[in-house]
């Protein structure tokens, strides 16, 4: 049996929670510099061990990263750019998911509050395997001009996305968890994985259980997306329609997602994305990256911290003056943060004169 | 190559596979709007319900083979795919036998059928011979199993030749091509370098890259930003079926599979109905669409644009437009309806 995720330790010293912080490449040091300031403001007891991992990091620095997120059992991550033009490289990114072991990656799609889009009143969760299938890496030439890549799917694995999924839906109190596959094709990999979802929503009987075809589900999710409660699918297909539901409910700069594994947890902007041309422009959207830090807080156990900074920062973005040029405002980062940051403020002034009892 | 070889006879013969379920009325209902157009098609119609073959197995008949390879074009209805039958799928068939390498599905948002976007208008071109589809899978030991995605540099190279030349024969000025190099450093590096090779040779066509994740999150945002896409089958199946839903589903959506020697069939991508089949219920759009597509292929563009423009044309009145785009015509008096829009233009 499983260890049971509400147990994953996390590095506490007199109170006080380290949390490893992943600057990344593109806009995540510049976001990361913000949530530190949020977090400060907020009063949380937590303490930043900051690893400086991007696109030129040498492998001794990633394995001093994997140390330090091992550790401290909780991180917050900038995207890793991957150099397209060395070929060799493995992504860093990958490293780190499969060096912990972070079986689990959480992206929550819901409509924004009072920001307009195509769709309105998604609420879905994509639950996508993290560590194996496409994302395998294992590759190779077998003569000049013919490559094969493995897709490795096992039962181990899809058991575990598998139980996190109907666990998350019942925890959450959601009615359907469907899993998205191509076993029409590949018989027996995403045969194995549909398989192993079916036998175990046979666990969860208060559950609805359905399956789609991730062709026919690409096409459902732009034409009628709210029919979507918890979804589950091998890595490749989770990242398709993560990336997918954050089109559908605002961008990048608006999703959070969750790295989940059995003794660390590691949070990131949902899609990944290291919005590389946004750099220095003061123009990114910093309230994905809040928002992760947020289910950070909640994660270890910061639950009145993390309600302050969800808060604050959905508040921020139900104000149509107060959006960056990705949500079709023309707000600079800086005004967006220098606002949430006031709300924070506020809220933690509000807290310490009631006394509000804060659960350290 | 896949240009063309015709004769010069004024009419030229083509395969019909009407199919089944409602694929006998929509073919038909291509057939009348074609006439009444004064296209100069003769269809040769063929049956490929399954027959025993000499080795004892199930497949298509040989006439329907011999067809296709004598016209080289066919346009063809839908088809029930009997499960567990044991015989092989025609579609597969078909595929093996006449090699079609490039599945082309153009997605335009059609004015006057309302979808929540309004602004699309791209052409999807997927690898339809290896890459995920390769097949080859096993169970290594009880609970790992491995799928072999298999990336040729021929495979690659033929289908992003074909997309540049699709892009010129068809006054496109952009493709992206689509792929996760990042993650499957050789076998997507091997087909984006085939694309980056095939835009040096077409520096008329506007060419740029992007991750597959990227591209879906930027569809649903803003789908105008994209012209053409290309890119290893899996994420054309995934995609071409993404547009599809942009502008309004399968009913809608035209496809042709291009071949080796000129060979190519259009076809809708919708299934038999068979909840409305024989009902004069079905929308014919999606394999009218297809064999206009065949009419471009073939070069005979005059009559492709009228008719194209007759179909949209009755579908923007909205008069005369069938059930699942909102009306309550048939099939039959739709089909009348663009007949008429033709003979006036
Ligand atoms: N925090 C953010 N706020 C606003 N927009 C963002 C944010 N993060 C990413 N984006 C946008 O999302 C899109 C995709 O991101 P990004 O550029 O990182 O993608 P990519 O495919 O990884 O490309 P690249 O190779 O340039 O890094 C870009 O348009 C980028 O501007
Ligand atoms: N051309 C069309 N006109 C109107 N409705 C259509 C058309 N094609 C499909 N539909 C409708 O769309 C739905 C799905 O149709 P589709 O034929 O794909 O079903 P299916 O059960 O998957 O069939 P098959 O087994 O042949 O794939 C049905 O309700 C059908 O009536
Ligand atoms: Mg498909
Ligand atoms: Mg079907």
């Amino acid at each position: 049996t499983l260890p049971s995720l509400d147990d994953i330790p996390s590095a506490v010293y007199g109170g006080r929670h380290t949390v490893t912080l992943i600057p990344g490449d593109g806009v995540g040091p510049e976001l990361i510099g913000y949530v530190k300031e949020a977090i400060r403001f907020s009063g949380a007891p937590v303490d930043f061990e900051e690893i400086g991992v991007n696109r030129e990091s040498t492998p001794a620095e990633l394995e001093n990263a994997l140390l330090a997120l091992s550790r401290n059992g909780v991180g917050l991550k900038g995207n890793v750019e991957a150099d397209l033009t060395r070929n060799t490289d493995k992504s860093k990114n990958i490293a780190i998911r499969k060096g912990l072991d972070l079986f689990a990656n959480v992206v929550r799609c819901k409509s924004l509050p009072s920001y307009r889009t195509r769709h309105s009143n998604i609420d879905l969760v994509v639950i996508r395997e993290n560590t194996e299938g496409e994302y395998s890496q294992l590759e190779h030439e077998n003569v000049a001009g013919v490559i094969e890549s493995l897709k490795i799917i096992t039962r181990s694995n899809s058991a575990r996305i598998a139980k996190y999924a109907f666990d998350y839906a019942t925890r959450n109190h959601k009615t359907k968890v469907c899993a998205v596959h191509k076993a029409n094709i590949m018989k027996q990999s995403d045969g194995l994985f549909l398989e192993v979802c079916t036998e175990m929503s046979k666990l969860y009987p208060h559950i609805e259980f359905s399956n789609m075809i991730i062709d026919n589900c690409a096409m459902q999710m732009v034409s009628n997306p709210q029919q979507f409660e918890v979804m589950v699918m091998p890595n490749l297909y989770g990242n398709i329609i993560a990336n997918i539901g954050t089109g559908l409910v605002g961008g990048p700069g608006a999703t959070a997602g969750a790295n989940i594994g059995t003794r660390c947890a590691v949070f990131e902007q949902g899609t990944r994305n290291s919005g590389r041309s946004l750099v220095g422009m003061n123009v990114a959207n910093p309230s994905a990256m809040l928002l992760a830090s947020a289910d950070m807080l909640n994660h270890i156990g910061l639950h009145s911290y993390g309600t302050t900074l969800h808060d604050s920062i959905y508040e921020v973005l139900a104000n149509p003056e107060l959006r960056t040029p990705d949500l079709g405002g023309d707000a600079t980062t800086l005004e967006v943060v220098q606002e949430i940051f006031t709300k924070i403020k506020a809220k933690t002034k509000f807290n310490m004169e009631q006394g509000v009892q804060t659960d350290s | 190559k896949y240009v063309r070889a015709y004769s010069d006879a004024a009419t030229r013969q083509v395969t019909l596979i009407p199919g089944d379920g409602i694929g006998p009325e929509i073919s038909a209902a291509v057939q009348q709007i074609f006439q009444v157009a004064g296209a100069p098609i003769e269809w040769e119609s063929v049956d490929v319900t399954p027959v025993m073959q000499s080795d004892g197995k199930f497949g298509i008949p040989q006439t329907a083979i011999d067809s296709v390879i004598k016209n080289k074009i066919g346009l063809k209805g839908p088809l029930a795919t009997p499960v567990g039958k044991g015989h092989r799928s025609l579609n597969l068939a078909l595929r093996k036998e006449f090699n079609l390498y490039a599945n082309v599905r153009p997605c335009k948002s059609i004015d006057g059928f309302k979808t929540a976007y309004d602004d699309v208008n791209i052409v999807t071109i997927r690898e339809n011979t290896e890459g995920e589809y390769s097949g080859i899978e096993h169970t290594i030991v009880p609970g790992v199993v491995q799928s072999i995605k298999l990336i040729t540099e021929a495979a690659s190279r033929r289908v992003a030749k074909f997309a540049f030349e699709y892009a010129i024969a068809n006054n496109r000025s952009h493709i992206t091509a689509v792929h996760k190099a990042n993650i499957m450093r050789m076998g997507d590096g091997l087909f984006l370098k085939c694309c980056r090779e095939e835009a040096e040779k077409h520096r008329q066509i506007r060419f740029s890259e992007s991750y597959l994740d990227t591209v879906c999150l930027n569809l649903v945002q803003d789908p105008s930003q994209y012209d053409m896409l290309v890119m290893p089958n899996l994420y054309g199946d995934i995609l071409s079926d993404l547009g599809a839903g942009l502008i309004g589903g399968l009913g809608l959506t035209p496809s042709g599979n291009i071949g080796e020697d000129g060979a190519a069939i259009f076809e809708s991508v919708h299934g038999t109905a068979p909840d409305i089949a024989g009902l004069d219920k079905a929308n014919p759009t999606a394999l009218l669409l297809s064999a206009v597509m065949m009419l471009r292929h073939m070069e005979l563009n005059s009559y492709a644009d009228r008719i194209e423009a007759a179909c949209f044309g009755t579908i923007k009145e909205a008069k005369y437009v069938t059930g699942d785009l909102g009306g309550s015509a048939k099939c039959s008096e739709f089909t009348n309806a663009i007949c008429d829009a033709v003979t006036q233009l």
